[in-house]
């Protein structure tokens, strides 16, 4: 194969393929349908839970344009981080998604799965064997860690989706797996160049968010001997070399050097080139290769918060909201030890929104806000416990007067009752890697065909 | 002396995953982006500053090709904790914008 034509109908699995574009893309005849179905970016909840972002519905709406037009023109899918945290119970929805479509629809497709989630004791024997080492920023880790995790995952690479697709599948859900390597697989495994590869993947993971209408359709990367094109799917978009070029920047830290497993993509000598018709040329990207490593993701459970929500409009609060809510909180966290409340197993914040709720610093000199929205949070170690201090606190959100000897003041609760429970908190607990001889040696395939 | 507020064109902040955030700052003409690309006061210190982090963290990345200068700082604690304020990291450009050129 001479060209290689790898269609991103969409940013994400779930977010409503356009079915207009979707077709348009389509009709330029791809040889593979590729798309990311995760990210971490909404936060440690879903890895934590083992649940996905999008409604199962929305997911299986976008599957069924793709596995149906996969089927018609007899070409590979490839689908990665299946369920958003692509942990294996993720993997497995998305394969029963599949099997519902192929039951309503009359046809069958051959699927392989790929399972990534790590198990808490194995990975604890490497980090004792010194396989695992903590990335730049990372939080403090050690051999306990991985216990302390409800959903450890490893971000697969290309290895992976090659074997299932050399070995004859034709719809391939991975769990977890970097961004690029469900784009980057197939044109690498058909001889293509493979900087071009992994930098084409990264364009083109987050769809039309590299074209000049980001809210349309989808991208198609053609793949041939002098390097990549990427163009728009949906009619009427394009893709200029801003739009192609500035994607880089998008939620990466370095926009220079791209880390993926095995690799590192150079893009200091990179060339972009605008073609007729909306369409820009990649070329000169390098590909230096590197020990191979995995990228480890970790969340587990740290608490369970119960929330209340207060709208002041006090005018003698606005002139200094932080004394008064410092009294507040000084009154009820005494009263809270006199209660007998355990500190070690809760604690709570207080954030004013119109004062510093966002950024939790200084506000410029003279600010007078017209109101106030104040979030109390309570932190515990069981719901029933955040609940119970956010009830303590109730009559004071309501009631704490800014002094003493004035009649009683009321504050705004919308709710009854005021106390929401918010239930589990999670938090990413890993950033780590894993060094590793053999790509496939922590993933396991599976595929029954 | 002029400020990031009145030189770019537009500023963002994203997550660049749990531990990592980045701020992209557009500029719209040349001078504008060299006014930044020479600046002396702004660097890994100052940045580091604005936020409390660590200064030898702070990666500054000058893209001429783009007109962007691009800033990653990492995170305080990991994205989504239980002291989290915001999600998404799509409100933490505030303190580059007043920062002097």
């Amino acid at each position: 194969m001479n060209v290689c034509k790898v269609f991103v109908p969409n940013g994400a699995l779930g977010t409503g393929v356009d079915e207009k574009s979707f077709w348009h893309g389509i009709a330029m005849e791809p040889d593979i349908i590729s798309l990311d179905a995760g990210s971490t970016d909404s936060g440690p909840y879903y890895l934590g839970t083992s649940q996905p972002k999008y409604a199962r519905d929305a997911v299986k709406s976008d599957l069924s344009y793709i596995l149906q037009s996969a089927h018609e023109r007899n070409i590979p899918v490839t689908i990665g981080s299946c369920g958003t945290c692509g942990a294996d119970l993720m993997v497995d929805m998305v394969g029963e998604i599949c099997n519902e479509i192929f039951a309503e629809k009359g046809f069958t497709r051959k699927i392989a799965k790929i399972y990534t989630e790590q198990s808490a004791e194995e990975m604890a024997e490497q980090f004792k064997n010194g396989n695992i080492h903590a990335l730049e920023g990372a939080p403090y880790a050690d051999g306990k860690t991985f216990a302390q995790c409800n959903h450890i995952v490893a971000l697969a690479g290309i290895e992976p989706f090659i074997t299932a697709l050399s070995s004859g599948a034709e719809v391939v859900l991975c769990g977890r797996a970097t961004d690029t390597a469900v784009i980057a697989a197939y044109p690498i495994m058909l001889g293509f160049d493979k900087a071009l590869a992994w930098h084409g993947a990264k364009i083109a993971e987050c769809g039309a968010l590299c074209t000049e209408n980001q809210t349309e359709g989808g991208v198609m990367l053609t793949f041939d001997e002098d390097g990549v094109v990427v163009e728009a799917t949906a009619e009427g978009n394009w893709c200029s070399v801003y739009s192609v070029s500035a994607h880089l920047l998008y939620e990466n830290a370095n926009p220079i050097r791209l880390t993926e497993p095995g690799c590192v993509i150079d893009t200091t000598e990179t060339v972009y080139t605008q073609l007729p018709e909306g369409r820009v040329r990649v070329k000169g990207t390098k590909y230096i290769e590197t020990p191979y490593t995995m990228k480890l993701e970790g969340s587990g459970l740290v608490g369970y918060q119960t929330v209340s929500l207060v709208g002041v409009r006090d005018r003698e609060i606005m002139k200094d909201p932080m004394s008064w809510l410092d009294m507040m909180s000084g009154y009820v966290g005494k009263k809270l030890l006199k209660l007998g409340f355990d500190p070690q197993r809760y604690s709570f914040e207080i954030r004013p929104y119109g004062w510093n709720a966002v950024y939790g610093g200084k506000v410029p000199e003279g600010h007078v806000a017209n109101e106030l929205g104040v979030l109390f949070i309570a932190t515990a170690d069981t719901q029933e416990l955040a609940t119970k201090v956010a009830k303590v606190f109730n009559p004071y959100l309501l009631h704490f007067p800014t002094k003493t000897g004035v009649p009683l003041p009321s504050y705004a609760f919308p709710f009854s009752p005021a106390e929401i429970e918010r239930g589990a908190v999670y938090e990413f607990m890993l950033s780590h890697v894993i060094e590793l001889d053999d790509p496939l040696s922590i993933v396991r395939i599976e595929s029954r065909y | 002396m002029s400020t990031i507020e009145q030189t770019a064109k537009y500023v963002r902040s994203k997550n660049a995953g749990p531990f990592w955030i980045t701020i992209d700052v557009f500029f719209e003409t040349e001078d504008n982006y060299q006014t930044a690309k020479q600046s002396k006061h702004l660097n890994q210190s100052t940045i580091a500053n604005a936020y409390g982090v660590k200064g030898d963290l702070v990666k500054l990345f000058y893209l001429d090709d783009l007109r962007v200068l691009k800033i990653s700082i990492p995170r305080l604690s990991p994205q989504g904790g239980k002291h989290e304020r915001d999600m998404h990291a799509g409100q933490q450009y505030l303190e580059i914008l007043d920062m002097e050129l």
